[in-house]
């Protein structure tokens, strides 16, 4: 399939699933289905480093609270319309991705996995400490009641993490039947051979965490108005990170379908317990999860699927 | 008055380092020399810590004696646990991002579970060394953080020279630092890292009564830890004992100063800032060679 054919299929399903969803009736179906197409952007954010490059990031929530954070000040400041914040939360996470290329450079495997935990630490360390958006005590962002043409405004942040999901997915499938997504695939199965055969390495590397960083960013800034309140201890809240981990190796990382896979199925599975059951037992649930993934099937879903097809072709 | 802060400040830090080394020593074993990347310890101390609680809570054990009653479990849960890792991903050969990322599922999994069992207050142990503080000249040192210390230096004092004088002990080192040689040997490796990686288990039990006894202790503080020991364990130049004493009193009284002089909110920075600088400008380690 060529790349503009899948655009614009993203496009179609986009639109249709917010056709559809004009037919539901019930708000709790906006508030949760707005959290699941918010794990999809930052599963598949976390997938374009994690999957394809093989660079374990643990400071998604840090990239994702620089996005809700940024979107605060704006909000205080001039209060801009919502697509301009993402935009913004977008290029100032992708900065700080920039930087956590740099890191690259040096570290490589466990070392750079901790280094974007520490990344995300030091990153909440000085919001709490930054009394303009309200320090540790947080912040109440008062949103307005109603939105034009769409009436309630969750149906707007719906609709915005909809097409925001759409994107999001639609760069991750283009990078991977592209040369940068060989290139990264190659950096991932053997960074010094593929430097050796002439993979710009360094260049690749530093795209990947860029894009990454800025698509969790971009994520993340919507999220003041939707919780209305934030306080470094929820924007920084560690479930982002343990789910942008999980939902892609629950869902299998080599392929755009796997963060997308993992992220509906673990998004609601959460969703309906912390409804129906509790919300730390939901989190348990994801550790248990992801464990017996890597344990039992390291490619995920997807993987489930695939080996059978092959077998079945050589028989 | 300046001054006297000043060396409180030291003072504490120094015995707070002490604990710190205690916390890390596990982590020094699994990564520095096995290369097990266990971001899970921070949670195997908490789960030392809340052992602890039972069995002084219940039972009336001293915190301390607790901790060694709980070891040889800590070691058994090590060795069971080596053993998932060792036939799920080093025998295959996927010990990096899969493995990082079951020992990330294990800490949430502890963390979890410990919240629906316990809930999130804060819990603490009783002992007659808590509360009571010594004073030498203007410096105030309060026994709950000595004692920790005193026998902090002890347990690593004794695994040190397990580690030198016995056969298992050289074994585990040699492990560490060529396990290719060790394998043109045809020796297996498997062994002694799994004796070692349930050591580093075991630690956990005493690192969590210190911690308990130290502060109030809610399963999701060990999250705090993860940043502290691995900014030890990298500045101490991977399984170096002398290094990672060093690194640990180096954090201690930075982190103590830290909170003297600027508040405690901004003591998690002093730690993985460090650990950053660290990683981006020496990753060998203050006391080790340039890679």
């Amino acid at each position: 399939m060529k790349h503009l054919t899948f655009w614009s299929l993203t496009a179609l399903f986009v639109i249709i699933v917010f056709a559809a969803s004009r037919l539901v009736t019930n708000d709790y179906f906006f508030f949760a289905g707005y959290v699941v197409l918010q794990y999809i952007v930052l599963a598949t954010a976390w997938n374009v480093l994690g999957g394809y490059t093989g660079y374990i990031n643990f400071g998604t929530s840090g990239f994702f609270a620089i996005g809700a954070y940024s979107s605060v000040v704006l909000h205080k400041l001039w209060g801009p319309p919502i697509p301009v914040l993402i935009l913004i939360g977008g290029v100032l996470a992708g900065a700080v991705g920039l930087g956590m290329g740099g890191l690259t450079l040096r570290l490589k495997g466990v070392y750079f996995a901790i280094g974007t935990l520490a990344l995300a630490v030091v990153a909440q360390t000085l919001v709490t400490n930054w009394d303009f958006v309200g320090g540790s005590r947080g912040v109440y962002i008062i949103r307005p009641g109603s939105v034009p043409l769409l009436g309630s405004y969750i149906h707007y942040l719906f609709l915005i993490m909809l097409i925001l999901a759409g994107i999001a997915v639609a760069i991750a499938r283009t990078i991977e039947r592209s040369t940068l997504g060989y290139g990264l695939a190659a950096i991932r199965d053997d960074e010094q051979a593929a430097e050796a055969a002439g993979v710009p390495t360094l260049k690749l590397k530093l795209i990947s965490t860029t894009l990454s960083g800025a698509l969790m960013g971009m994520a993340g800034a919507p999220l003041p108005y939707y919780v209305t309140y934030l306080d470094p201890a929820s924007g920084f809240n560690l479930t982002y990170a343990v789910n942008a981990i999980a939902m892609p190796l629950i869902g299998g990382t080599t392929s755009w379908l796997g963060p997308v896979l993992g992220a509906i199925f673990l998004g609601t599975i959460q969703q309906a317990a912390t409804v129906t059951i509790s919300s730390s037992l939901n989190l348990l649930f994801v550790g248990v999860l992801l464990v017996l993934f890597v344990v039992i099937a390291p490619n995920g879903l997807i993987g489930l699927y695939k080996p059978r097809r092959r077998v079945g072709a050589t028989s | 008055m300046y001054t006297d802060l000043f060396l409180n400040a030291i003072a504490s830090g120094i015995l707070l380092g002490g604990f710190y080394a205690a916390v890390t020593v596990g982590l020094g074993i699994a990564f520095g020399m096995l290369d097990v990347g266990n971001l899970a310890h921070p949670a195997f101390v908490i789960l030392g810590s809340f052992c602890v609680y039972i069995l002084n809570q219940r039972f009336g054990v001293d915190p301390i004696l607790a901790a060694l009653i709980m070891t040889p479990f800590f070691f058994v849960l090590g060795a069971a646990i080596y053993q998932i890792y060792y036939l799920c991903f080093e025998r295959r050969g996927e010990e990096g991002l899969r493995g990082l990322a079951f020992f990330f599922g294990i800490l949430f999994i502890t963390e979890v579970a410990l919240i629906l069992g316990f809930g999130v207050d804060y819990r603490f142990v009783e002992a007659p060394y808590i509360g009571p503080t010594l004073h030498i000249g203007s410096v105030d040192l309060a026994l709950r953080t000595l004692v920790p210390f005193l026998i902090s230096l002890v347990m690593i004092g004794a695994l040190h020279l397990f580690l030198s004088k016995t056969y298992i002990g050289r074994a585990i080192l040699a492990v560490s630092q060529d396990s290719l040689a060790l394998r043109l040997m045809s020796i297996r490796p498997y062994r002694v890292k799994l004796i070692a990686f349930a050591i580093s288990i075991a630690t956990a039990s005493l690192a969590g009564a210190f911690l308990i006894i130290i502060q109030p202790v809610e399963p999701s503080i060990g999250r705090d830890y993860i940043g502290r020991i691995f900014a030890i364990v990298v500045l101490g130049g991977l399984g170096s004992f002398p290094g990672m004493m060093l690194a640990a009193f180096l954090l201690g009284v930075a982190e103590s100063l830290t909170a003297t002089f600027y508040g405690p909110s901004w003591s998690p920075a002093v730690a993985f800032g460090l650990l950053l600088l660290t990683l981006a400008f020496r990753p060998a380690g203050i006391l080790g060679r340039r890679a």
